[in-house]
């Protein structure tokens, strides 16, 4: 059985006098331990999906329908007193910007510790001992002393090792993380996936990583969503989707890839940008960008289907696949990764 | 932080100096002292020599510089109407005022965090927005009227409170006596101290609303959410405190403030305390007593702003102190 599983998910927002469709009907399921990617650009839903798995919509975002099925049972149905229960402890969820996200006024034992209590029995020097132990794993050097420590006191890369260690202070099921590195510098931002990835692979944790960096898609996921105006375009083994991608919208994402183009080229770009929510286009969402367009696109709303290894929805995806070349890019996952 | 506080002492000794010096340009220019001293009946070459013996002759620098050296010991001058040291006067009139302001104080605090929380969580219920309304309309109306209306209402028409001066006082050390220590002395101050927050505790209530829905709008709250904590630990603890520090800088300018509201409210209440005193004053052209009233209160609202900061800088961690001595 999946841990988890999305079907038909819809989230909606409501507006002075409309509603506007943020995410629309999407499905997925992700195994016990299994690591999944979410990719798009910004606006295209990838966040939304993060904060309604935790049932964390903020107004005026909610879910319209569809269901989220965590260990069996249905979280957008879910008492707040139950979901409370669950957040934290057997879903944890790591912030994109560690700067903003842990409490000015408290102290890192206080933040610990209390996430600690949220769920479980536990004197405050039972916690901390807890806590210790899983600073201890995320490389924080002198532990005890960082509990007493306010946030303002530590740097960027070391908050965000913090925030993993809370993420696995009480062994969750699964860690949405959310852009995790999108706030840090470079150097650091490789040292904190390369962390999380080995976190997650010894705790047999799931993972969801949400992010518009194909090259850490490639890294620390073994399955990849892509999002497009909050619709699921294409779904699938990772490799398979770097390799070999079927929708125009993930080849026109990898072939903008720096390690696409030679020195001196220009980078290909999709042309256009994502379209609003707001005025998102009949038919296939990518339509007005889409180099393949044909009349039907542009009136039918394209179905999921299963080809060549992944799922895409695009009416197109026959001819398409006949026109692109698979041999040539047979060898870009690892490139990317490079 | 000791390096902080002698900095602190020092800007405060600064401020001092500026309110001094406006004090006594005032005195200086509020009529001729010699008319409430000796009355018409005198003739100008005796005034004249009046005007030599108390130096009213010298230039304007060698007057400040006197009254300058006289307040350094405590000296604000005498008092034309109760010919005693000024100082003397404004001290025993000191207790009462501080009083007032500290009942004020007391139910602007204990009203306005429940009351500015209960409205930032629950913005949309019916009782926040009656709240908000009334909150407006406590801004809009004035000190002095609120307290002729509750007067009217509560003395006047059932009777329930008095209606003027400070009732059965109890003496507590030096001119200190206290309203705090009878039932007598707790109805006399009761009207009073909300008449002299009715400004103030809305000001609060819309202030720390405002504060609230802003860190409760924060990432730090949402990840609190996302880590499964209780609301009411969310709401009190990791919200609560943020809002709170920028309330304690606005609260320290505000209780400054108050003591100088006090005029109106001790003014229709009979509350002998500094503000009626200084209306008094003012209606007797009693100008070293004017003079010392406005240092006093400058001196209250400095000293006032001088602990609220080093408070926040114990509150705020992210503030050091002892960094910022230097």
């Amino acid at each position: 059985m999946s841990l988890l599983s999305v079907r038909d998910l819809s989230v909606k927002f409501a507006m002075r006098d409309t509603t506007v469709t943020a995410l629309d009907q999407i499905s997925f399921d992700l195994a016990k331990g299994e690591r999944l990617g979410i990719v798009g650009e910004s606006g295209a839903g990838k966040s939304i999906t993060g904060f309604a798995l935790m049932n964390l919509l903020s107004r005026p975002g909610f879910v319209d329908k569809g269901k989220i099925m965590f260990q069996g049972d249905d979280i957008v149905q879910m008492p707040e007193a139950r979901m409370r229960n669950i957040r934290g402890n057997q879903m944890a969820m790591i912030f994109q910007d560690p700067m903003v996200t842990l409490n000015p006024v408290l102290t890192i034992g206080q933040q610990m510790v209390e996430t600690l209590q949220a769920h479980r029995k536990l004197s405050k020097a039972e916690a901390e001992q807890i806590a210790i132990v899983k600073l201890r794993e995320v490389y924080i050097p002198s532990p005890e002393e960082r509990l007493k420590q306010y946030p303002h006191e530590l740097s960027g890369g070391m908050r965000q090792r913090i925030i993993i260690a809370i993420a696995l202070l009480l062994d969750p099921q699964l860690i949405i993380a959310d852009e995790p590195t999108t706030a840090l510098d470079v150097t650091i931002q490789a040292d904190i996936m390369e962390l999380l990835l080995e976190l997650c692979q010894s705790n047999k944790v799931g993972l969801i990583l949400i992010t518009h960096d194909l090259g850490v898609v490639s890294q620390m996921t073994e399955r990849t969503l892509v999002m497009y105006a909050g619709r699921i375009i294409e779904a699938g083994r990772t490799r398979e989707i770097i390799n070999d991608p079927q929708h125009p919208y993930t080849q026109g994402l990898i072939n903008a890839l720096p390690q696409q183009t030679k020195p001196g080229q220009r980078l290909k770009q999709i042309p256009g940008n994502m379209p609003s929510l707001t005025a998102i286009p009949a038919g296939c969402p990518f339509s007005p960008r889409c180099e393949f367009v044909k009349p039907h696109c542009l009136t039918e709303a394209p179905k999921t289907v299963q080809y060549a290894h992944v799922e895409v929805a695009c009416h197109e995806v026959n001819r398409l696949h006949s026109s692109t070349d698979s041999i040539t890019q047979s060898d870009k996952a690892e490139e990317i990764q490079a | 932080m000791f390096a902080y506080l002698v900095k602190r002492v020092f800007q405060a000794i600064a401020v001092m100096f500026v309110i001094s010096l406006i004090g006594f340009a005032i005195q200086d220019n509020l009529g001729d002292p010699l008319r409430e001293l000796v009355g018409q009946s005198v003739s100008e070459e005796v005034r004249q020599e009046l005007r030599d013996e108390r130096g009213l002759n010298d230039s304007f620098m060698t007057q400040y510089l006197r009254f300058a050296g006289n307040a350094r010991r405590g000296d604000l001058g005498t008092s034309y109407f109760f010919k005693e040291p000024a100082l003397d006067v404004i001290l025993k009139k000191l207790p009462a005022t501080m009083e007032l302001v500290l009942g004020a104080t007391i139910i602007i605090i204990g009203l306005s965090i429940p009351v500015g929380v209960y409205t930032a969580i629950y913005p949309n219920t019916i009782i926040s927005r009656l709240i908000m309304g009334i909150s407006i309309i406590g801004i809009s109306i004035p000190v002095f009227l609120t307290a002729i209306l509750m007067i009217y209402v509560f003395s006047v028409e059932y009777g329930w409170f008095p209606s003027y001066g400070r009732g059965d006082v109890v003496h507590v050390f030096g001119y200190w006596e206290t309203n705090f220590a009878t039932v007598d002395g707790w109805m006399h101050i009761l009207l009073p101290s909300i008449a002299l927050a009715s400004i103030m505790l809305p000001l609060f209530v819309r202030l720390i609303r405002a504060e609230m829905m802003e860190v409760l709008q924060s990432e730090y709250v949402k990840y609190a959410k996302a880590k499964g904590i209780r609301p009411w630990r969310i709401y009190f603890v990791h919200a609560l405190k943020n809002t709170l520090l920028p309330v304690i800088t606005v609260g320290g300018v505000q209780i400054g403030t108050m003591v100088a509201d006090t005029i109106l409210t001790e003014t229709v209440f009979q509350w002998p305390g500094m503000g009626f005193m200084f209306l008094e004053a003012v209606n007797r052209v009693d100008t070293p007593l004017i003079v010392a009233y406005l240092i006093v209160v400058g001196f209250i609202f400095v000293v006032t702003n001088t602990i609220v900061d080093l408070i926040y800088g114990l509150v705020n961690p992210t503030v050091n102190l002892a960094r910022m001595g230097a």
